[in-house]
């Protein structure tokens, strides 16, 4: 019998940037679309039915000696392959357990920094999806921002913490991944913010996220100070945390920016993006630190893991930032945009509440990458 | 159609789909064809990709309620 690695124990091994291979057992299309990334991994792809006579076909790419992390789409074809390798003299073969759809779900929190009344900040990074959410704390009181679908990971973490969750706030209506955020202030007992804006059609109660109402966590009131920036949405809000931080959402990312067609036409939208991008928040601090709802590329990834930028330094480096002209500039996200994430819009109609599918059928709605960003 | 053989994966996960027909595969002639009833949502794009690297043909493919029902053609 092969060992298994958790998802938890694959995470810290690529936060840690530490050497792993991957041998990729699901069919090559499935790989091509979406595989598990990181600074220091190799991933080899064999689909598992091209090694049930024999697993000659990866063994000769492979050292004996070396550990190799067999994964597949849910974790049986690759148990079937790592037992396999076993039997083939292979001494140090893992199955990821639970597969693609398990590490989809993973979320490993990173610290990102203090605040100035002794809370913290902290970035939940969704490994397999590249969705960042954020926790922030400061006395007993938490308020987590664009929360995913797997709610218990932000309430068992404000246990540990010993903080109450006070507040869910979403900058946008997500068409990538099922929000959790309705259902965490639901359990929490606290409110649920979500911008105006995008809520049009939604079917609950929320609170109206909007600029010049600040949010105080704690009781030394940490700013959460909310900036209209549509683009990406009608009703994308930025939020800015203790004069420190700028949670973008999906507006600018690390290396790129958002894309303008998931909730309607680029058309429409191109025009706000450009000037939440290059006018209003131009006017905001070159020092703050900008830290974004997605990443899309392993090289987002900075030190330990996080996924974070100075706002002055990506108007140096950052190409969807640096377009002079206007026609170049609409030309860019409205032409050759990336395909768009798996079942986007019934993603975005069971964020609206008008849909309410079982717990499978979700997990299965956000399999795949988010694709939420244009490359510049 | 007519096939040679049905193969009930019915209620299997994966890889057990694609291993049972494989086999069911080889114990049939040339130009048999096989019909496979799965319902591991997985098995319609592993089995398409299976035929495709394996050489064999896979004439035709439904699904109805849940399951998923293939035919294919021995090379």
């Amino acid at each position: 019998m092969s060992k298994t690695l958790s998802t938890k124990e694959l995470a810290k091994k690529i936060i840690n940037d530490e050497q792993t291979l991957i041998l990729d057992v699901r069919n090559t299309d499935e790989f091509d679309d979406w595989k598990i990334e990181g600074g220091n991994v190799e991933v080899i792809n064999e689909p598992y039915f091209n090694l049930l006579d024999s697993v000659d076909p990866v063994s000769g790419k492979l050292q004996k000696d070396q550990e190799v992390i067999v994964v597949c789409a849910k974790g049986g074809s690759s148990e079937m392959i790592a037992d396999m390798l076993e039997e083939d003299g292979f001494t140090d073969v893992y199955n990821l357990e639970g597969g693609m759809k398990a590490w989809s779900e993973h979320l490993e929190p990173v610290k990102i920094g203090d605040l100035s009344d002794g809370g913290s900040i902290y970035q939940f990074i969704r490994l397999g999806k590249g969705c960042l959410s954020y926790f922030i704390e400061s006395n007993g009181e938490a308020a987590v921002v664009d929360a995913n679908r797997m709610t218990d990971v932000y309430e068992k973490f404000a246990e540990e913490k010993g903080v109450q969750i006070k507040y869910a706030i979403d900058t946008h209506l997500h068409a990538d991944h099922i929000s959790g955020g309705r259902e965490l202030a639901e359990r929490t007992g606290g409110v649920y913010y979500l911008p105006e804006k995008d809520a049009a059609e939604v079917t609950f109660e929320y609170a109206a996220l909007q600029e010049g109402s600040d949010i105080h966590v704690g009781n030394t009131s940490i700013n959460v100070q909310p900036l209209y920036s549509p683009g990406h949405t009608l009703g994308s809000t930025s939020l800015i945390v203790d004069n420190q931080y700028l949670l973008t959402g999906d507006i600018l990312f690390v290396k790129s920016i958002g894309r303008p067609d998931l909730a309607g036409k680029a058309e429409d939208w191109v025009g706000d993006l450009r000037d939440t991008l290059y006018s209003r928040y131009k006017e905001l601090s070159d020092d703050l630190i900008v830290l974004p709802a997605h990443y899309s590329f392993a090289e987002e990834l900075g030190k330990g893991g996080s996924v974070s930028a100075r706002l002055g330094d990506l108007y140096q480096r950052n190409a969807g930032l640096k377009v002079e002209d206007e026609n170049e500039f609409r030309k860019m996200v409205t032409e050759n945009l990336p395909p768009q994430p798996n079942a986007y819009e019934d993603i975005r109609k069971t964020n609206m509440g008008k849909i309410t599918p079982e717990t499978e059928e979700q997990k299965e709605m956000e399999i795949g990458p988010n694709r939420c960003a244009v490359e510049g | 159609m007519d096939a040679a053989k049905v193969l009930d994966a019915k209620g299997l996960a994966c890889p057990m789909p694609i291993v049972k027909t494989k086999k069911a595969m080889e114990e049939l002639n040339i130009g048999d064809v096989l019909e496979v009833h799965a319902t591991d949502k997985g098995a319609k794009s592993d089995l398409a990709a299976w035929t495709k690297s394996s050489g064999h043909e896979l004439l035709k493919d439904t699904e109805e309620d849940d399951v998923l029902k293939f035919w294919i053609k021995k090379a």
